[in-house]
This record gives C-alpha cells, sequence and structure tokens, in this order.
C-alpha cells in the first residue's frame, strides 16, 4: 500500500496546514484502518438543510444521525435517535428522543437541538435550500413566506415539551411523516452551530459516528472514528479520508493504481471492464432515483388527447432493454412504473404497472403515433443539458431508437443546453417545446415523494405543469389516511392516473455503482447511493 | 514614413540594446539581400515576377501536387460523400455498439451502433468547411491586422495590441456559451464566425513579429529611400518574409479548429444533432478508447491526413516564396 | 526603455478596466444563475430572491459592476456559490497552475527548439518525417485521448507515475500532465523554428559566419537560432493564456485542480465572481507576458529597439 500512504502523506500536509490536526504518529496519515474515497466538492456549506447533492450528503450521513435511519439495505426508516414517534390522528406528532445521545463536543442531543435545527433550517433568512421539507409543520407559511418578509422565526408547530420531548403539529394530515424524518435535513444541531456558525462551518461537528478531523475546502476531508459514539451502528474502520476528484475517471483509475480505495461512481465508459480490472470488487446496487422524460403541458399541443397516443407510442418506441445495457452496461434497469423498486412492494413498487406501453414495440409505436396526429410539430427534440453527467448518450441512444422505430432518421434530435442553471431557467420559464430529462432523486423512500412532488397541481417539482384532478383527489386522500397501508394503496391509485395519461415517459431506474481496492470488504451502498461507509472493513 | 528604426509605439530610437548583441547585428544588418525574384528583378522591379516565379516552382514540386490532390479529393468527398458510401449516417442501430469491421462497415460502428466509414465520410463535409474557413479567416484577419500594427507601431500597434491582450483573456468556453447560446441556427457559420473573432488575436501576433522583423531589413529601407508607398513596400518586400510563421500556425490551427467544434458541440453550443462531423465523432469516441479505438481511429486519421495535406501545401507555397531556396 | 516599460504597464488599466467589464456582461448574458443551485427541483421563489438579493444580482448592472470594482479596488474579489471567498479559490489554484505551465512552456521551449533546429537542419530526411508524423498525431488525437493513455501506461500498468496528481502538486508529479498540456503546442513551435531555420539557414549572414571559420555549433545558436526565434517566442507568448487558463481536460484527467478547472465551473454555475476574478489576473499576465515578448524582440534582433 506504497501509493496509499504517499496519498496519506499529501492529506496530511494539507491537513496539518490548516488545522495543525493530528497527522504525527506511526505508519503515515492516520494510521491503518483508514480508506479513501472519492470526493467531489460540496456546492454549498455543509448545513444539514442547505445540502441538496449526494456530495455534501456523503459527510452528513457520516457525521450525523437522526431520528429516523433509512436501512442501508431496505430503505425502510426505523428509529435511531427516536424513541417514540406517536399520533393520534397524522396531524400532531409526539417525539420522544433516547436518552444517553451527544453531539462529539460532549453536548447531549436534547429535544431543543432538533427544534432550533428545525426552526433554522425553516427560515427564509438562512438561505437553507431544503427549507421546503418543513413545510408540513404549521407556521412554515409565517417563517418562509413566498415572498415578502418572514412574519415569525419559529415554527409555531413546533414545541418543547420536556428536555428529551418535543410536538409537530402539521398543516395537512400526512400519515408517512415519521418516515421523512431519516433525512440530512431533520438532523439535530449543537448549540455551536449558532454561536460560532463561521466555526462550525470550518469543521462542523454532529452526532455521528465520524468527527471531522480536519477539511480542507476544495482537496480533501479527513473523518475520524468517533469512539465516544452511543449509537447502534459505529464504524468499522479507523476513518474516512475523503479526497475531491473533479472526474470520476481519474478517481478508476486510481483505484486502479492502488492510490485510492473506494470509487462511488463508476464512469460508463469503464464498465465494461470493471469486472476484470478489479476482479469483481464493484457492486451495482439499486438507488431511489427514476430517470424519465417530461413533457410541457403549459404547450397547449402536448396537452391534447392525441398528445396522449403520442407519447405512450414514443415510450413504446423506446427499446429500454437495449440502452440500459449497452449504453449503462446494467447500472440501470428498465423502468415498469413510476416509482423506484428500493420502496419494495409493501412501500407501494409495482412492478409492471406501465404494461405495454413501456415495451418495446415500433409496430404499436408507429401506430399509436399516427393515431394521435403525429409528434406535435413535427420532430421530436429531446432537451438536456450538456455540462453535467453524460446525458448527450443516452439521448442519442433513445433517439436513434425511436428513429429506428419510426422509420425516419431525422424523427428525433437531442436538445443541449450549455449549461444546467440555463436548462433550469428555460423549465422555470416553460419555455420548453418537447419532451426534457427529468431525473428524480427521492429524498426519503415513500411513495408520495415519487408522486406528490412531480405531479400534483402545481407541486414544486411539477415542471411540466401537468394537472389532473382525479390524481389530486387521490394524493390528498391518501395524505389524510391514517393506515399506512391504505395510505399506500391509495397513492397506487394515483400512480395509475399517472400512467393512464402517459404523464412522463418512464425510463429506467437508476443503481449506485462503486469499485473498491482489495484491502477493503463489506462494502456497500444504501438506497441513495452513498456507500456505507461505517460498515466498511479495512485490511 | 520616417525612416528610423522600427519604434514600438511612437518610441524614439536611442542607443541599442548592448554590445553582446553588435556582431549578429552587424551581419545581419549589412549582409541580408533582398527577395524579389532572381538576380536582376531588383527590389522594384515587375510586380508579377515574385508570385508568378512562385507559381511556376509550385507546378514543378511534387509535395504541392501531391497534397493538392489530397485536398481535391476532400472537397470531391464534401460536395457528394453518397459517392463512395452508402446508407446514411444516421441510421444506428445499438445492437452493433462498438462491433469491428462487418459488411458495408469497413470500419466497424462506435457506440451508439453507427457505421464509421458513414459516418468519417459523411463528416467530411463539415470539418473540412469549418477548419478551411475559420482557417482563412483567421489567417487574413489576423496578418492584415497584426501586419499593420507591426508596420506602422505607434497608437495602432498599441490599440491593437491591447485589444488582442483582451481577446486572450476571454475563456473558449465562456465565448462560446455566451456567443453561440444565442444562436438559434444549426449551420457552419455561426461556428467558423465564432473562431475568426476568438482566433485572430493569435495570428496577429505572429503576424505582428514578423513584419517588425522584415522591416528592418535593408532591402525594405532601400526600397524605402527610392520612395515605394507602403503599400507597395508591404505587399512586395515584407509580406513574402513574414508569411512563413502565418503559415505554420495556420496550417496547425486548421486542425486544432476541426477539433474546437467538437468541443463547442459538446459544450452544447456547437453543432446540434443531427449534423454529422468527425470532430464529433472523435469527441464521442474518446472514452471509450480502451474498447473501440477503431470508432476513434478513423475520424482522427481523416483529420492528420488533412491537416497533412494542408502543411505540406503550406511548405510548399513557403519555399516557392523564398529566393533562398532557389 | 523605462519609459517604454513605464507606458505599457500605464496601458494595463485601460486593459483591465475594459477585460473586467467584458467579462462581466459576458457572464451576465447568460442569464439567472440561481436556477441552476437548487438542484433538479425549482428553488422556492421566496429563497431565491432573497439569494439574488445577497448576491447582489437583483442591483442594475451598471451598479452590480461598480460595487463590484469597489470590492476589487479593496482586495475582495467576492464569494463564490459554495460560500468560500474567491481569494482563497485564487490562492489554492494559482500556485498549482503556474507550475503547471512553468513545466509545460520549459518542455515547449527544451524539446520544441531542439526539435525544430534538427528538424530544419536536416529537411525531407527520415527525422523531418518522423517528427512530422508525430506532430500530426499530436493535433489529431485529442488531449483527453493521449492523457488517458499515459495515464493507464505510466500510471496503471508500468507504475512510475501515480496517476494523479495530489494536493501538493509538486514540480515532479506536474512533468507527464505538463507534457500533455504542451503536447499541441510543441507542434507549433517545432514548426515555427523548423521553418524559421530551413529559411535563415541560406542566409547570407550565416553563409560569411560559416566562411569566417566559425564553428557549425557557434553559427547555430548565435546566428542562426537567434534570428529564427521571434516567431517561437511570439508564439509563445500568445500560448501562455491558453495553457493557464484553457487546461481544462489535462486538469481533469490529471486531478489538479487549478485555475482551467476553477474557470470551468465559475462559468458553467455562471458565477460572476469567480469567473471575472480568475480572468483579471490572467489578463494581467498576458499584459506582462506580451511586454516580455516585445523587449526579447529587441534582444533577438538589436535592430528593434526601444526607448
Amino acid at each position: 500500500m506504497r501509493g496509499v500512504t504517499r496519498v496519506g502523506r499529501a492529506a496530511c500536509a494539507i491537513a496539518t496546514g490548516l488545522t495543525m490536526a493530528g497527522c504525527g504518529g506511526g505508519g503515515g496519515f492516520g494510521g491503518a484502518g483508514v480508506l479513501t474515497s472519492s470526493w467531489g466538492d460540496p456546492q454549498n456549506p455543509l448545513e444539514p438543510a442547505n445540502t441538496n447533492e449526494v456530495q455534501g450528503g456523503k459527510v452528513l450521513d457520516m457525521v450525523f444521525r437522526g431520528l429516523k435511519k433509512y436501512d442501508p439495505r431496505t430503505g425502510r426508516a426505523v428509529n435511531m435517535l427516536a424513541e417514540r414517534i406517536s399520533t393520534p390522528d397524522s396531524r400532531t406528532f409526539t417525539v420522544t428522543v433516547k436518552d444517553g445521545w451527544r453531539f462529539s463536543n460532549g453536548e447531549p442531543v436534547t429535544a431543543r437541538s432538533f427544534v432550533d435545527a428545525w426552526n433554522y433550517g425553516a427560515s427564509l433568512r438562512n438561505n437553507q435550500k431544503d427549507a421546503y421539507f418543513f413545510g408540513y409543520i404549521d407556521g412554515y407559511d409565517k417563517v418562509h413566506p413566498d415572498s415578502g418578509r418572514q412574519s415569525a422565526d419559529t415554527l409555531s408547530g413546533l414545541t418543547v415539551t420536556g428536555p428529551r420531548t418535543f410536538t409537530v403539529r402539521l398543516n395537512q394530515k400526512f400519515v408517512g411523516f415519521p418516515d421523512t424524518l431519516g433525512y440530512a435535513a431533520y438532523a439535530p444541531l449543537p448549540r455551536v452551530f449558532f454561536t460560532d456558525h463561521a466555526g462550525w462551518l470550518r469543521k462542523p461537528v454532529g452526532n455521528g459516528p465520524y468527527r471531522i478531523a480536519s477539511y480542507a475546502k476544495g482537496s480533501a476531508m479527513t473523518l475520524k472514528k468517533w469512539n465516544g459514539y452511543p449509537g447502534p451502528d459505529p464504524a468499522r474502520n479507523e476513518g474516512v479520508t475523503l479526497l475531491v476528484y473533479t472526474d470520476s475517471n481519474t478517481a478508476y483509475t486510481d483505484v486502479l493504481a492502488g492510490n485510492l480505495d473506494l470509487v462511488d461512481d463508476v464512469p460508463a465508459t469503464q464498465l465494461k471492464n470493471v469486472r476484470t480490472d478489479l476482479d469483481g470488487r464493484y457492486i451495482n446496487t439499486p438507488a431511489g432515483i427514476l430517470q424519465t422524460l417530461a413533457f410541457p403541458y403549459y404547450d397547449p399541443k402536448w396537452n391534447t388527447e392525441g398528445a396522449r397516443k403520442v407519447r405512450t407510442g414514443l415510450s413504446m418506441a423506446i427499446d429500454r432493454a437495449q440502452i440500459t445495457e449497452t449504453i449503462f452496461r446494467r447500472t440501470r434497469t428498465p423502468a415498469t412504473d413510476w416509482t423506484s423498486p428500493v420502496l419494495g412492494t409493501a412501500g407501494g413498487f409495482q412492478d409492471g404497472l406501465c404494461g405495454h406501453a413501456c415495451d418495446y414495440d415500433p409496430a404499436g409505436a408507429r401506430r399509436l403515433i399516427r393515431e394521435g396526429g403525429g409528434i406535435p410539430g413535427g420532430r421530436l427534440k429531446i432537451t438536456y443539458n450538456a455540462d453535467t453527467g453524460s446525458h448527450k448518450q443516452w439521448v442519442d441512444a433513445v433517439c436513434n431508437s425511436i428513429n429506428n422505430a419510426l422509420g425516419d432518421d431525422k424523427a428525433c434530435v437531442g436538445n443541449p443546453v450549455g449549461t444546467f442553471a440555463d436548462f433550469r431557467n428555460q423549465i422555470g420559464q416553460h419555455r420548453m417545446t418537447g419532451p426534457f430529462r427529468a431525473g428524480w432523486q427521492m429524498d426519503y423512500p415513500l411513495i408520495q415523494n415519487f408522486l406528490q412532488p412531480l405531479y400534483y397541481t402545481g407541486a414544486s417539482s411539477n415542471d411540466g405543469r401537468w394537472s389532473d384532478a382525479r390524481f389530486d383527489r387521490l394524493v390528498d386522500r391518501a395524505n389524510a389516511e391514517t393506515d399506512r397501508a391504505a395510505s399506500v394503496r391509495l397513492f397506487q391509485e394515483a400512480e395509475k392516473v399517472v400512467r393512464d395519461n402517459m404523464a412522463a415517459i418512464p425510463l429506467w431506474y437508476q443503481n449506485g455503482s462503486a469499485g473498491y481496492t482489495a484491502r477493503l470488504s463489506r462494502v456497500t451502498l444504501n438506497p441513495f447511493s452513498v456507500p456505507v461507509y461505517n460498515e466498511i472493513k479495512v485490511g | 514614413m520616417p525612416e528610423q528604426p522600427y519604434e514600438p509605439e511612437g518610441a524614439i530610437a536611442g542607443t541599442g540594446m548592448g554590445g553582446a548583441m553588435d556582431l549578429g547585428a552587424s551581419e545581419a544588418t549589412t549582409l541580408e539581400r533582398a527577395p524579389g525574384g532572381p538576380p536582376g528583378a531588383g527590389p522594384a522591379g515587375k510586380p508579377r515576377s515574385l508570385w508568378s516565379d512562385a507559381w511556376r516552382d509550385l507546378r514543378r514540386n511534387p509535395v504541392f501536387l501531391l497534397s493538392a490532390l489530397v485536398i481535391l479529393f476532400l472537397v470531391f468527398v464534401s460536395l457528394w460523400p453518397s459517392a463512395i458510401a452508402s446508407g446514411s449516417p444516421l441510421g444506428c442501430d445499438l445492437a452493433k455498439s462498438q462491433d469491428g469491421p462487418g459488411p458495408g462497415a469497413p470500419f466497424g460502428y462506435d457506440g451508439q451502433g453507427c457505421n464509421v466509414y458513414t459516418r468519417t465520410v459523411y463528416g467530411a463535409r463539415t470539418s473540412v468547411t469549418v477548419g478551411v474557413l475559420a482557417t482563412l479567416g483567421v489567417a487574413v484577419l489576423g496578418s492584415v491586422l497584426g501586419g499593420l500594427a507591426g508596420y506602422f507601431g505607434g497608437w495602432w500597434d498599441a490599440l491593437l495590441s491591447r485589444v488582442t491582450d483582451i481577446f486572450f483573456a476571454i475563456p473558449v468556453v465562456l465565448g462560446g456559451l455566451v456567443l453561440l447560446s444565442v444562436v438559434t441556427s444549426n449551420t457552419v457559420w455561426p461556428v467558423i464566425g465564432f473562431m475568426v473573432l476568438l482566433g485572430w488575436p493569435q495570428i496577429s501576433r505572429i503576424a505582428r513579429g514578423s513584419v517588425i522583423t522584415a522591416r528592418q531589413h535593408d532591402y525594405v529601407q532601400a526600397a524605402r529611400a527610392l520612395g515605394a508607398s507602403d503599400s507597395r513596400i508591404l505587399l512586395r518586400h515584407i509580406a513574402p518574409n513574414a508569411v512563413a510563421p502565418v503559415i505554420v500556425v495556420a496550417t496547425i490551427a486548421l486542425g486544432t479548429y476541426i477539433s474546437l467544434e467538437a468541443t463547442l458541440s459538446y459544450l452544447g453550443v456547437g453543432l446540434k444533432p443531427p449534423s454529422v462531423s468527425w470532430g464529433i465523432d472523435i469527441s464521442a469516441a474518446s472514452p471509450y478508447i480502451r474498447n473501440a479505438p477503431h470508432a476513434l481511429l478513423w475520424p482522427s486519421g481523416a483529420l492528420a491526413v488533412t491537416v497533412l495535406a494542408f502543411i505540406m501545401l503550406g511548405d510548399a507555397v513557403r519555399d516557392a516564396l523564398d529566393p533562398r531556396l532557389r | 526603455m523605462g519609459r517604454y516599460v513605464a507606458r505599457r504597464l500605464l496601458q494595463m488599466i485601460p486593459v483591465f478596466v475594459g477585460a473586467t467589464l467584458l467579462i462581466f456582461l459576458m457572464v451576465n448574458v447568460m442569464g439567472d444563475p440561481i436556477a441552476g443551485l437548487c438542484g433538479e427541483r425549482a428553488c422556492d421563489p421566496a429563497t431565491a430572491a432573497q439569494l439574488k438579493r445577497e448576491f447582489g444580482l437583483d442591483q442594475p448592472l451598471w451598479r452590480q459592476y461598480a460595487t463590484y470594482m469597489g470590492n476589487v479596488f479593496t482586495g475582495d474579489f467576492g464569494t463564490a456559490f459554495n460560500g468560500q471567498p474567491v481569494t482563497e479559490l485564487m490562492a489554492a489554484a494559482f500556485p498549482v497552475t503556474i507550475r503547471l505551465t512553468v513545466v509545460a512552456v520549459l518542455l515547449e521551449i527544451v524539446i520544441g527548439i531542439a526539435l525544430g533546429v534538427v528538424t530544419g537542419l536536416r529537411r525531407g530526411r527520415p527525422v523531418d518525417t518522423g517528427v512530422l508524423l508525430a506532430t500530426l498525431v499530436v493535433i489529431s488525437v485529442p488531449t483527453f485521448v493521449t492523457g488517458l493513455l499515459l495515464q493507464l501506461l505510466l500510471g496503471v500498468a508500468w507504475g512510475w507515475i501515480r496517476p494523479s496528481v495530489s494536493p501538493a502538486a509538486t514540480f515532479g508529479e506536474l512533468i507527464v500532465p505538463g507534457l500533455v498540456l504542451a503536447s499541441v503546442s510543441l507542434a507549433y513551435v517545432t514548426r515555427l523554428t523548423r521553418t524559421s531555420i530551413a529559411e535563415n539557414r541560406r542566409s547570407d549572414y550565416v553563409r560569411t559566419a560559416t566562411a569566417k571559420g566559425l564553428p557549425r555549433r557557434r553559427v547555430i545558436t548565435r546566428h542562426l537560432l537567434r534570428n529564427s526565434l521571434i516567431p517561437v517566442v511570439t508564439f509563445i507568448g500568445t500560448d501562455i493564456g491558453a495553457l493557464m487558463g484553457g487546461a481544462i481536460v489535462t486538469e481533469r484527467i490529471f486531478n489538479i485542480h487549478g485555475v482551467g478547472y476553477q474557470l470551468y465551473q465559475g462559468i458553467l454555475r455562471q458565477n460572476t465572481q469567480t469567473v471575472v476574478g480568475f480572468v483579471t489576473v490572467l489578463v494581467l499576465v498576458f499584459l506582462l507576458a506580451n511586454l516580455l515578448v516585445d523587449l526579447l524582440y529587441a534582444v533577438l534582433d538589436p535592430r528593434i529597439r526601444y526607448a
């Protein structure tokens, strides 16, 4: 492990440069038992309610534990800091926090740690990008109005009732609410977060199995096992060093050369070689991510009965099996519903719900598109952003598939937009004229999360402005239901409305993938495609 | 025009730079001889002689003939790709992704299952057009502006040089995203225009440097003493002597412009599908170099042959313009 | 000479103002950057409005520019979207990039000029043809591929180098990335030198120097080469910018967190403060590089004088 020590030494040089934190000791940086892992520079400051992408999420997952935690294998929400969450009516919840939990600086985790953190996350003045997570709590419209100044600093729905108990009152019935509490935005925060905010940002302090030893923005973060961690899932290694890579291909090459232990995003271009390159040290597990093609329903051309047939026809013109096999090397699975397999059937996933409409059937596709009056506007332009991910490849493949099915090699073309911001702007300003790329990564493993934000009338991520009264009614009823299973069934009914209208064309379920060196064992990915670092064994 | 050493930006000539260079200087100034054709033509001879001599030279130069042949072939393929390739460059079957050569596909298939041979043939039109026109535009604009700056010096040179400084600083990515994202037409013209706009400062610098050197030569001073006009001095005496570096840079730049077109496409602001070009195919095949090198090899090879033809052409033209090599 | 340099330095002021204004306008033309900050979903309108206010994006453009320039003169280059001061990003990126550029320029000078002299003196011989072929390969195979293959070969198969450059990015680590970065420029330098050498070796002053009985080596270095270098020096001067700001591909392949990467990210995220800050420094680098080139003209060809 010559290379590893060299990386270690380099990372250590930065660490000492910034914090003078322990880089001495035997065996170079961190000593034995520390693994190095690829990382991307987080796009936002590492506040829990301000982190909306996977790279920042990785750190939060190691440094924080919330009321609930999603089981890395099943995705089910299980109690972590919560001793009990009870509700008589699906609207008022009483939370009891377990005794004995502390932050790594010694401060006990209390009911107040949660309530303060949530009030901070919801408050407009703090610019937290995940603030909408608190939108179900009473008083959110006061601390985070859509326009104008906020008229309150704290959520009126949150009340501390004891050192370890607090109540949450929602502004509507939401039976799944406790299951959302595993998301990082709901993490507790220590007092120092509020008293020395800048200091906390330089080196966040949490209550998870790791503590941050040093953080060099833009290049590396070293996390050490926290020996005082009281939870049931302590780290099985001595620490993790996250190294920033600007290209996952480089990280992959470094794993091949033994300079890096774990790359958690194997580049698509290397997937053909990964099994031989790494001798089986490669994992590929489902994650709660669904890729779809969304449509602009604000464009009257797409909001007709004929267009519904065209959408179904287009869906049948896409050879999902071929594309996921050839382009993605099975790191995607052809989608047959509008949720994700990680929900499990009990959670609402229905394999094959889409039915024949998601099967490749060129003849059927031609017939439906002809019946529907042909592609609106004559040519199908699939809009995507060119700067992130390798969307060009699959968009080209989807277009080729449609072109082959329709027998016209110019029926469908990709329409790249230079930057993600521009792409989002064009979507926000309703300038789409045809289908556009839509990816959805679940916030929490609930069927509600795959449907309501995307298809409910006026919902935050309903980018195509799709609207259906029947769907809305079913969602309202499902949320008000006190029985979980009954609620899931109603959501499934709502999903059938989405299907019957082909509101969006489901493409494929995305997997997480990772490759690692022979030093590591027990490497797994959770349903959010983040490595379960605390389970990894080194050596 | 004052007869004094070059004074960039209106400086007044002072003493020399130092004794260390005297040897080279005196030799260079006293022994350099004017071009202008074979002995007897003289610096102020008939305007025809230099260029027609060059043309006579070229016609007998096998290197020139060979490169001209290749270029003619490229033009032919660009105009009538269907003459040598059957099928459509857009007809792709993912089932054949990365397959090797097969019937009708002597070069095999790329990652999307497109026929590499057909795409390479059809890509010629876009790539050759972009490469040649962008190079011509850059070379003409750059050498005219840079040449004038180098010849006249003074405030014109100062202004132009500082403008080029600013242009150099504009990142290609930013320029592309800003200038090309507003363009809706899917033709090569905006791309060529963009390349000329961002490419001319480099040639301009090179031309300026060459003209500054050529301007000092005795034959230029002599021509000026004989009362030749600025335009005559520039065209007859300075241009033939200063053109070599411009040709060298331009011929290599031709290849980089063809690649740049792909970079712009990659950024989502260049040519969009269903356009076909070597650059687009090269950049699409690059990540798969380990598994499907053939998909990269052929479009890259076509690019290499094109650049080679123009480099040889440039060499031949440059030699023909240099009387010392006769 | 001194007055000339002083005048050139004074010219930096208008160029500085012009360049910052131009880049400022360009980034702003790209539109509203806030939409890209909230991931796949739209930012909620209240947060978006507040972010706009905090970054000053709700102000008229001229006031944004005035505020920005005012801050720049007090040494405050603003903040990137991830909360880091731009000066901090610069302090991390520029030293690495400058080292990388130095390596690349040195390689261009040493290898490029040496190959140029050899091929210029042996036109049409096998060595000339070989270098020409290598040139073609460099031009037609993307940097991405050369870099990737070198990385796999030297880094993984043979284990001579680390595939990625450590955050310390020492000169030794930067040799291979520098070579990849310089490869296309090497082609230019080689061919420029070759052409100049071939052109000048028939010159009378070279013949005279040879006839005087000067050693061949001295003729080549003192007379031939020096008179041939002006186009080469000009080219390298113009190339420094491409090397510093445009090393996006090389930096990505070798995981170097340099100027190219920061600039690219800044542009894609439409972060005016990062982009203008970095470009401003690059403009200054160009101004100095071009001044240096102009001064070198006089060294290489004493007939060119500056007062």
